[in-house]
């Protein structure tokens, strides 16, 4: 079972980011389970979701407390929350920000985490390319898809586009690509 | 079909096919999603021969559905909590009229303190009002409920609640299979009612009841659910047959066979039991699970038989009857009354208002039980810490304040303290 935990905040798509991931993981043939953390909603307000992947039926029903890969939509979230609760030693980051992560002052807590596995991906401003509006949730996923491998870009492609048919689906897919070609390209780099 | 969808959208796919007539809801978290996504099927002709009432509360829903299923239609509602509470006489007298009304409860916490987050206290707070009770593990489960759950009711001439955990399954997205038009006409039958409000052949529905009759309609009410008893599995069989899944039945049992300790649970918190219970055993303890689907009828036989001869019953549930204990728990104990050698039941208490229940508490409280058992409810990850404090303070100082703030304050002052 492979494991997603997704930080942000209220209107920056959290939840929607999780079941767009469950539906690429579902196109591929996987089990997969998207859930939020539930509370009041409030616009930027920290919010928390889920996505579960496996080969089987996934039947557990906690929060994900061991999350293998975290994305985080929101760096501020890190002076705010413990993001990094529970990553699993082999777990992913994925970080919204044009900032570096000594810039983030969590350079240590990077240090901890397998080479290539943490990364940053300026989002927002692919959005505001892409989509214009700062809505970093679908750049994300296209990013973390070349990150970790779980689910494929075409997967998250084809998912984007059921979830929003039309212009603003084909502004995400291209905001989406445009991040996993980023975070494509850092890797070979790196 | 299969697809990877929101447990509500699946649910309001699946009431859509089984072709409801009369359609009226209030909106409540977390069953909003479900009446939102009947209502657009509705608007969109998607769902044809529907009238979908808006209403003005949740008491004018279901008295709605009241007429509209005494008219002959095939009527349908949901809510959730206060909700429930607000319709409550009307609750009563759909069952006391016999009128095969099927209602989606997303289970909720009742407050006060207000509390929007999922527990199993709304579907107590009428488990006795006379309704059928189905709690689904799964959104899958939930889905087949539904369509097992008009079949009984008209069956029957008796409404049928379906408890679907708010937000745990309401808001979960997975996968899903949506059953074909085809299958569920020829599972459910168009609905041919017992009692109708027909100008051509005028009767009335709704008599005042005297000392003379009211026992014996009490009685018939108890009767058609102890019918049910019976009729349960048979529909699950058959759904079994034409939709090759295992949905319903009165209860289910998971690596019970051999078992000296059983878990008796309902909802979704089976799952979570399940990972637990196969850890267990490969940690080679001797543990099992029995997942309760019909609540009301309550499967009293078929629990003990399961039940008598092991060793240790745990009963945990999201629920709880303030100066008694768990009303599972306390039904459990019915069903093992009058047996020999009843084995221990061990009552906890979880996921109160929305608190998560995870694998590592299950298996801290399942070894107590067998080492350390108590007497009466025990509370699952109980805050003992914030309780003592309220406490003492609550014996020093008469105008203590209100109890939930305070404690949301020393709550707040503690997570200070450790972070």
């Amino acid at each position: 079972m492979f494991q997603v935990r997704i930080h942000g905040r209220g209107g920056q798509g959290v939840v929607t980011a999780t079941e767009l991931l469950s539906v690429a993981a579902f196109e591929e043939g996987s089990f997969a389970q998207a859930f939020p953390s539930f509370g009041s909603e409030r616009t930027g307000a920290p919010v928390v979701a889920f996505c579960r992947i496996d080969t089987k039926e996934i039947r557990l029903r906690e929060p994900i407390l061991e999350p293998d890969a975290l994305i985080v939509q929101d760096p501020t979230l890190f002076k705010v929350i413990d993001v990094f609760q529970g990553l699993r030693p082999q777990g992913y980051l994925l970080v919204n920000t044009n900032k570096s992560f000594e810039d983030l002052h969590i350079a240590a807590k990077i240090a901890g985490i397998p080479a290539g596995h943490a990364r940053t991906v300026n989002a927002t401003e692919l959005a505001l390319k892409h989509i214009g509006r700062p809505v970093p949730n679908a750049a994300l996923l296209g990013a973390f898809a070349a990150l970790s491998g779980v689910v494929q870009l075409k997967s998250v492609v084809s998912a984007i586009r059921q979830a929003f048919p039309g212009k603003v689906g084909e502004a995400n897919v291209a905001a989406a690509t445009a991040a996993y070609e980023v975070a494509a390209t850092e890797r070979v780099e790196a | 079909m299969l697809k990877q969808t929101e447990g509500s959208h699946a649910i309001a796919e699946t009431i859509a096919l089984c072709r409801p007539e009369v359609i009226c809801a209030y909106p409540i978290t977390p069953q909003t999603h479900i009446v939102e996504g009947l209502g657009e099927m509705v608007r969109d002709g998607h769902l044809k021969n529907c009238e979908f009432i808006n209403v003005e509360s949740e008491f004018a829903a279901l008295s709605v559905a009241i007429g509209a299923s005494a008219a002959g239609a095939r009527a349908y509602t949901a809510t959730a909590s206060q909700g429930l509470l607000f319709m409550a006489e009307a609750v009563y007298n759909a069952s006391g009229l016999g009128l095969p009304i099927v209602m989606t409860l997303g289970n909720r916490a009742i407050g006060a303190p207000i509390n929007i987050w999922n527990d199993h206290s709304d579907a107590m707070s009428m488990c006795d009002a006379g309704w059928m009770q189905l709690f689904a593990e799964t959104n899958q489960e939930a889905c087949d409920l539904h369509i097992q759950a008009f079949r009984l009711a008209e069956e029957l001439s008796m409404p049928v609640m379906v408890c679907v955990d708010g937000f745990v399954l309401t808001h979960a997205v997975e996968r899903l299979d949506i059953p074909s038009q085809a299958d569920v006409d020829a599972f459910l039958p168009p609905y041919e009612p017992v009692q109708v409000l027909d100008s051509a052949e005028p009767i009335s529905i709704g008599a005042m009841v005297g000392p003379d009759a009211f026992t014996e309609v009490r009685f018939l009410q108890h009767y058609k659910q102890t019918l049910a008893l019976r009729l349960l599995p048979e529909f699950a069989a058959e759904f079994k047959t034409r939709f090759g899944r295992d949905s319903g039945g009165l209860l289910r049992t998971y690596r019970a066979e051999d078992a000296d300790m059983l878990v008796v649970a309902m909802g979704s918190i089976n799952g979570t039991i399940k990972d637990t219970i196969d850890e267990m055993r490969a940690d080679g303890y001797s543990i099992g699970l029995v997942t309760i689907v019909a609540f009301r009828p309550f499967p009293t036989a078929a629990l003990r038989n399961l039940l008598a001869g092991r060793k240790n019953i745990v009963v945990i549930e999201k629920s709880f009857a303030v100066g008694m204990g768990g009303q599972l728990a306390n039904n459990v104990d019915l069903a093992l009354r009058n047996t020999p050698a009843s084995p221990q039941v061990h009552s906890v208490i979880a996921g109160l208002g929305g608190r998560p229940i995870t694998r590592a508490s299950l298996h801290r409280v399942f070894r107590r039980a067998e080492t350390q058992p108590w007497e009466g409810p025990h509370f699952l990850d109980l805050n003992e810490d914030i309780i003592g404090k309220e406490l003492h303070h609550v014996r020093k100082v008469r105008r203590s304040g209100p109890t939930a703030e305070n404690l949301l304050r020393r709550l707040g002052a503690s997570q200070v303290a450790a972070g």
